[in-house]
């Protein structure tokens, strides 16, 4: 009883207690999920190109048609959106990798508040360029006539369909994201019992 | 030190939803219609769905910080508060991103999309956005500021 109450005590001026296995397996796990979804959008989005012959104009009876193409490299929100992708999918390639090659390398337990304050940045930067390519793919599909922009989701449908699975798997990322961000947050917290 | 910290916090909240009022009151009063040559442009806020969600996704943030500022004291809710806070940063982020996304659009058009710019038509319109989207991000950087100081000051409660 002695002992295990000399045991009790020693855990608890540890400076980094042993975590549950299952939680970080569930974190690991979840960060690989983000890591696979962030990827796939970073993939999708920069492969993204469709070539149409198009009618622009008509000289006599005969259509004028020239090929146009859709990139993504058109629009500087898609570009910022493959960029902090691949950003994001780099850190959670980086994290993994840290997490599973175990705790040596550990600096004053300085580890644990890095990465939560990199977690952070990084969800929120993974929004940012969320909220844009958005924003401008409900632009491309619908135009604003206020403006007089016209849509070009119906003359490029394979465009528009492929990035819009692009938004929905950065979409998935950023909610496994936050959820990752929380988790290590709580953890953070609760090893300075607050 | 304990009551350095809540003081800073509370500072920075105060600071915050400043920011958020001012980015909500700018947007929300620019409009502009000019007459060109027997067209008459209107520019409002609402034309824009990005606009629309930059003004809710600030609001929001605003009724945050104010709820948080005036009603909680205890330090049982810190975790909660602090969550909550990361969630709030996101969405003001990401407001502001994709409100400055459609005003590049607005003010160098897109060529390959055959989209015009419409600034040289309604140009106050476009300083009215630029002055709400300073503040917007003058706000996301204040909340980020937030959280980065309460998480340095959770790490080691001994030494501070």
């Amino acid at each position: 009883m002695a002992s295990e109450n000399g045991e009790k005590l020693d855990l608890s001026f540890n400076a980094v207690p042993d975590p549950k296995p299952n939680k970080e397996w569930v974190l690991l796990s979840l960060r690989v999920i983000s890591f696979l979804a962030t990827a796939s959008a970073t993939l999708l989005m920069a492969l993204n190109k469709q070539t149409k012959n198009l009618v622009v104009a008509t000289i006599g009876t005969t259509p004028v048609t020239i090929p146009l193409t859709a990139k993504f490299n058109h629009t500087p929100a898609f570009i910022f959106f493959v960029i902090v992708n691949g950003i994001a999918s780099v850190y959670s390639l980086m994290v993994i990798a840290v997490d599973i090659l175990g705790p040596q390398y550990d600096y004053k337990g300085l580890r644990l508040g890095l990465i939560a304050i990199l977690d952070v940045m990084i969800m929120a930067l993974a929004a940012t360029g969320d909220g844009a390519a958005t924003f401008m793919a409900e632009l491309g599909r619908n135009g604003n006539s206020h403006a007089r922009w016209e849509k070009i989701c119906d003359k490029f449908e394979a465009y528009c369909n492929r990035g819009g699975g692009a938004l929905v798997a950065s979409f998935i990322g950023i909610i496994l994201l936050l959820v990752v961000t929380v988790m290590s947050i709580t953890k953070l917290l609760k090893l300075n019992r607050i | 030190m304990a009551k350095t910290k809540r003081v800073l916090a509370l500072f920075l909240r105060f600071l915050a939803i400043g920011a958020t009022i001012a980015a909500v009151i700018v947007m929300v009063t620019s409009h502009e219609s000019s007459q060109v040559l027997d067209l008459t442009f209107t520019a409002k806020y609402s034309d824009d769905k990005a606009f629309k969600y930059f003004v809710i996704a600030e609001a929001i943030a605003c009724a945050y910080s104010l709820i948080v500022l005036f009603t909680c004291s205890q330090s049982s809710l810190a975790r909660l508060i602090l969550i909550l806070d990361v969630v709030i940063a996101m969405v003001l982020s990401s407001s502001v991103s994709a409100a400055v996304a459609i005003a590049h659009v607005g003010k160098k058009g897109n060529s390959h999309a055959g989209w015009l710019p419409i600034c040289g038509q309604v140009p106050k319109f476009c300083d009215h956005v630029t002055g709400a989207l300073v503040a917007a991000f003058a706000a996301a950087i204040i909340y980020f500021l937030l959280i980065f100081s309460t998480l340095y000051s959770a790490q080691n409660p001994l030494f501070l």
